[in-house]
């Protein structure tokens, strides 16, 4: 079973990634957890994404585009990337959330990777 | 009247925390159904909260509540016209009569039944230390979920699932006797050591609902050594907690880091709850029957020589260690037993010892990385190291647990 392991970050920790007091604990978190998911056989792919802030978003309505700078929704903490991890179940994928290092500062959410089927595939 | 209300929520809150279990365990070992009795207890408890500030508070409250919820029951009963049923609310409505009359502290202590049917070998291996949680603990579905890391829906349907066997099943919720006991008892013992061990490294050190799980665990090792006299293992539990519990202090520095046994401070293991440890032991010792946690117990009592002045005797924990993994072979005590090794032989022999562990047992098993670092480490493996090091920090969800090795990580360089 494939799961995105989703990561929300807030401010705070979107400015770890650049202050260099604390920017080493950081990115050496991470690196350790990708590194763990890799080396476990688990990783099955994901990405990091620029702080909200680099963020830009559209909606059309009625033929009318909004766009504005900024993610789409303003909530304390914001997605900050995601792993996608293949697991045999739920239970093994909370277990590597747990071990995300914004599980300790942000928040992780763990979503089933929707599974195409030959109807809705078309 | 406010005053008096407020004493009563008070009271209400009071008799829930000290003998909800009790009451429990006597409704259900009747009942021989946690669901009914459950709820007839919850009414009990709503009914109570809304009469006493009324009323006021009755001379026994949990006598009250006893009756107030036998009568749910007996009222449960009276749907059906049977002849037998009439028969049986008769003897119950009797029976709830004298119950009233007496003192809980009368009746015999029923907690250990819960304690039986909680670790029920028909109960699924992963329900019981959350039904245990739940039966004696009253804790929700949701915290246990938290502290077993299930998601809430899935884990009040594992804990559904359980109770609805025990009652189809029509499971007798006596203690079991002489001959099925060491079994019963051994569940009941792994039981109770997992929910100590859930509660051990709460990721965050402030959070106060593992405190108390971790006290209330040890609070069932006492009674189970109470209740039960001459179970060398039960007492060897307790033991083992104990000593756990007695360097608790010393686990975390200022800032919520991890710090290991070797660095500790002992003058903050807590003496009392150590020499309770010891004296549990040395009674457990005396049956000549050493098993699981009497060898655990035994090794970290060798470490808590040190609170004593005096140095650790490797070669005794590795004793401990072989035997341990003669009985019940775990990755976890050959991680171990690969430390120890390493204390008595060099570096070098450890990591020999923990290059035998199975590949598909460490791929995901923290300790393993964390030991393997430390030991290519004081082997002079810097490359080893840091890459055991990066994995051990992939594989803790404690943030303590991986500042600690970070800084460990960061220091190799030096």
């Amino acid at each position: 079973m494939k799961y995105a392991v989703l990561v929300y970050e807030g401010l705070e920790d979107y400015s770890a990634r650049t202050d260099s007091d604390r920017a080493g604990a950081y990115w050496g978190a991470y690196r350790a957890y990708s590194s763990a998911l890799r080396e476990a056989g688990v990783a099955a792919g994901g990405t990091a994404l620029e702080p909200p802030d680099r963020a830009v978003s559209i909606r059309i309505r009625d033929e009318k585009r909004t766009v504005h700078d900024g993610p789409f929704a303003d909530t304390k903490e914001q997605l900050g990337g995601m792993f996608l991890i293949d697991v045999p179940d739920l239970e093994t994928a909370l277990e590597w959330a747990a071990r995300c290092p914004a599980a300790a500062w942000g928040a992780v959410e763990v979503r089933p990777v929707l599974v195409m089927g030959s109807d809705s595939a078309q | 009247m406010r005053e008096s209300s407020t004493e009563s929520v008070r009271v209400v809150a009071e008799v829930a925390r000290e003998s909800r279990a009790r009451l429990l365990a006597i409704l259900a070992s009747r009942e021989r159904d946690l669901h009914a009795a459950e709820d007839a207890l919850a009414d009990a408890f709503a009914q109570a909260l809304e009469t006493w500030p009324v009323e006021g508070v009755p001379t026994s409250p949990v006598a009250w509540l006893l009756t107030a919820s036998r009568r749910r029951l007996i009222d449960g009963l009276r749907r059906s016209g049977s002849e037998r049923a009439r028969l049986e609310r008769l003897a119950r409505t009797i029976e709830n009569e004298v119950a009233s009359n007496l003192e809980i502290e009368m009746w015999p202590d029923e907690r250990l039944k819960l304690l039986f049917i909680a670790a029920h070998p028909a109960v699924e291996a992963s329900a019981r230390a959350p039904l245990m949680l739940q039966l004696v603990f009253g804790l929700d579905a949701a915290t246990i979920a938290s502290a077993f890391l299930a998601s809430p829906s899935a884990m009040s349907g594992r804990l559904v699932r359980a109770k609805n066997r025990i009652r189809e099943l029509g499971i007798s919720f006596d203690v079991p006797e002489s001959e099925e006991l060491p079994s019963r008892l051994r569940s009941v013992l792994d039981t109770i050591y997992a929910v100590f061990g859930t509660a051990w490294e709460p990721a965050d050190g402030t959070e106060v609902r593992w405190t108390e799980l971790r006290d209330e665990a040890i609070r069932l090792g006492r009674l189970l050594v109470e209740l039960l006299p001459g179970r060398p293992e039960a007492e060897g539990l307790l033991a083992l907690m104990l000593h756990c519990e007695a360097r608790r202090p010393a686990r975390r520095d200022s800032q919520g880091r991890f710090v290991p046994l070797d660095e500790q401070d002992v003058a903050l293991w807590d003496l009392d709850l150590i020499e309770e440890a010891e004296r549990r032991l040395a009674s457990a010792a005396r049956h000549r029957l050493p098993g699981r946690f009497q060898l655990e117990a035994a090794i970290q009592s060798a470490h808590a020589a040190r609170r004593f002045g005096r140095g650790v005797d490797w070669a005794d924990i590795a004793l401990f260690y072989d035997e341990l993994l003669r009985i019940e072979p775990t990755i976890a005590a050959a991680t171990a037993r690969a430390a120890v090794i390493a204390r008595i032989e060099g570096p070098e022999a450890g990591l020999a010892a923990l290059e035998r562990l199975p590949e598909s047992a460490i791929k995901d098993y923290q300790p393993f990385w964390a030991t393997r670092a430390e030991l290519s480490r004081s082997a002079g493996l810097r490359r080893e190291a840091e890459a055991a090091y990066d994995r051990a920090i992939g594989l803790s969800d404690d943030p303590g647990v991986r500042a600690h090795l970070l800084g460990r990580r960061a220091r190799i360089v030096d």
